[in-house]
């Protein structure tokens, strides 16, 4: 950490990992109810709770971006930050602004698009949130160096905030409703955050394997080109069967195989950076993490993604457990370990501290990895026999969800032990470590 | 380091910005997935495909081949011209290039109206979807290809030709594909 001003980042991060604990926790609470339907059933419904857990997941994810690009931003421009000020009045506008949100959800006050349940002035207020942070960060850039991660990242985040533009536009007409409702969920997941997702990776190989910005830009431009080129007419594999005109299958079906490009080149790029790189950063935890993100966002987002991709395949998965598997390992694998990355990587900087605990950290990573996988093949399994059950047999729906009870359990056991994976994590980031295992670490020979 | 700033490996020896080539790679995959795409569709509905086929013009698309191999011819020209310095001439080259592509252009557009007049749209059947898409595709990379064109022709150095001319040959092979696939093998 060079500029006292990258500072402001720990309020974020220490706000993504609280909102983190409580996103999988409520996971918990979701996967109880499904496999034990009367739990809580007056106190917290199942749609309220499902709202938490996945309006959870997106906040703290998003707060982690802000907190990625208040510690990188400076450095990488080489100066301090517009306005530390503002990004701190910013972070508890946009914290309040989710406790109101979660609070009005649990005395049932919320929209009702899915994931974009939040009340107008919830909506409003992160509007003004994300102005405030673009305002900061771009006037950052604007006065400091001008570098392709910043760019990248800054091209990423405005279009966070203008993708978002879109959950305000609610046509009464159900399929333009759907249409648009896409505009904000699939181009923010598989479009403009893989810019951000590249360029955090970018900065990350930058300073822990030493290879050179050039050979690092060159890597980035050609994942982001691939990203763009794919993820935006990608949109198409969820324009099937909802009352859009055949030739999205087409399109969706062609563009959105070639998303797994992007995914791969990322892969590639981690492991080429870190064999060729001749730096033995001390962070191993931090390397963990990017080079876990790069091979889980391949398997969750492009392996898992391009599974149900295809229209003719869709056509018998859509809507089923498939789905759900892979939107967890996705997520999981893409945002969530991205996020890590930088908090493993940035929190000792930021803390000053240089004894922490990176073997517990590097355990949160093994048990959280375990647990996510075990879910998604739980996840998985249910929708191949959902699938078939229901979309080949004919069955009805609450018939074949008595069938995959077993798949649920197994997924509730994945969940403990993904909470116990997120516990350790939090704590490690959180708690100082003690010196003799830093020294431990430290000591250990080189690759 | 062992890497040099300028390395990008094999796409190096390729003539023109190497990202230009990873674009000519993308959109190769992609014209690659829906000629197999139309190929399914024609082992699955024969009679619907050759049906479709038969509507359609081959004097209309034989003469867009010949325009768009000949703008091709006149692009490499440009290139030729401009490594040897001769910056104005390659603009001459160029506009010629981009003259015929708006040629293709106004015959697509004619086919275009023709087939719509006889009822055909993108929704009348497989065959129909797949020929508006892509066609549709290819010419919207015409309209493309065409301004990039202009911007190598204004910013005029013998990389950004080279670039400029992959892209454009990239236009032309797929059509050379395209046409045989679609219009003439029934």
């Amino acid at each position: 950490m060079k500029y006292e001003s990258q500072k402001v980042a720990l309020y974020y991060i220490a706000g993504a990992l609280a909102l983190f604990v409580a996103q999988v926790l409520f996971g918990l609470i979701i996967g109880t109810i499904v496999v034990i339907p009367n739990t809580l059933s007056e106190l917290l419904p199942f749609n309220i709770a499902r709202m938490i857990h996945t309006n959870a997941l997106i906040v703290w994810l998003l707060m982690g971006f802000f907190g990625a690009a208040y510690y990188l931003i400076p450095e990488e421009a080489e100066t301090e930050l517009y306005s530390p000020k503002l990004a701190i009045v910013q972070f508890w506008l946009f914290l309040i602004g989710a406790a109101a949100a979660v609070i009005g959800y649990l005395f049932h006050i919320h929209e009702g698009r899915e994931f974009l349940e939040q009340p107008l002035w919830i909506k409003l207020a992160i509007v003004v949130v994300a102005l405030m942070f673009l305002f900061n960060i771009s006037m950052t850039v604007l006065k400091g160096r001008k570098t392709a991660i910043t760019n990248v990242l800054l091209l990423g985040l405005w279009g966070i905030a203008i993708f978002f533009l879109f959950s305000l536009y609610n046509p009464s007409n159900l399929i333009l409703d759907k249409m648009f409702w896409w505009w904000v969920v699939h181009l923010w997941v598989e479009g403009v955050w893989e810019l951000v997702m590249a360029s955090i990776l970018a900065f990350l190989m930058i300073k822990l394997t030493g290879v050179d910005r050039e050979v690092v830009e060159k890597w980035l431009y050609v994942i982001i080109g691939l990203a763009l080129f794919s993820g935006i007419l990608g949109t198409g594999h969820h324009y099937y069967w909802i009352g859009t005109p055949g030739y999205w299958q087409w399109i969706g079906s062609v563009f959105s195989t070639l998303e797994v490009a992007p995914f791969f080149a990322m892969v590639v790029f981690t492991f080429m950076m870190v064999w060729k790189g001749g730096r033995n950063h001390p962070n191993k935890a931090a390397l963990l993490w990017s080079l876990g993100c790069s091979v889980f966002a391949f398997f969750g987002a492009g392996v898992w993604g391009f599974l149900h991709t295809l229209a003719p395949v869709n056509y018998i998965t859509h809507g089923t457990q498939v789905t759900a598997a892979h939107g967890h390992l996705a997520f999981y694998g893409a945002y969530v370990m991205v996020n890590l990355a930088m908090f493993t990587y940035a929190m000792p900087n930021l803390l000053k501290r240089e004894p922490y605990n990176q073997m517990l950290n590097m355990w949160g990573f093994w048990i959280t990895s375990s647990g996510v996988t075990f879910m998604t093949f739980a996840l998985t399994f249910a929708g191949v026999v959902q699938s078939h059950l229901q979309r080949v047999m004919g069955m009805g729906f609450m018939e074949v969800q008595e069938q995959l009870g077993l798949f649920y359990w197994m997924r509730l056991g994945a969940g403990v032990v993904t909470f116990v994976g997120v516990v350790l994590i939090v704590w490690s980031l959180a708690v100082p470590g003690s010196v003799k295992q830093a020294g431990r670490v430290a000591a250990q020979p080189a690759e | 380091m062992s890497d040099a700033p300028a390395d990008w490996g094999v796409l190096s020896e390729l003539p023109g910005n190497p990202l230009m080539w990873v674009l000519i790679l993308g959109e190769l995959l992609v014209f690659g997935a829906l000629f197999v795409g139309f190929a399914v569709v024609r082992l699955l509905h024969p009679e619907m495909v050759l049906a479709g086929q038969t509507s359609l013009s081959i004097p209309l698309g034989g003469a867009n081949t010949l325009i768009l191999v000949t703008s091709g011819y006149l692009a490499a020209r440009a290139v030729l011209a401009r490594s040897t310095s001769k910056v104005a001439e390659s603009r001459w080259w160029l506009a010629g290039a981009a003259a015929l592509g708006a040629c293709f252009l106004v015959i697509k557009g004619v086919e275009y109206a023709d087939k719509a007049a006889q009822g055909f749209g993108i929704e009348t059947n497989g065959f129909w979807t797949l020929f508006y898409l892509m066609t549709g595709f290819h010419a919207a990379h015409v309209m493309m290809g065409i301004i990039v064109l202009g911007i190598v022709g204004w910013k005029n150095s013998v990389e950004n030709l080279e670039t400029g001319a992959a892209f454009w040959h990239m236009v032309d092979l797929i059509w050379l594909i395209l046409f045989p696939l679609v219009y003439l093998l029934r």
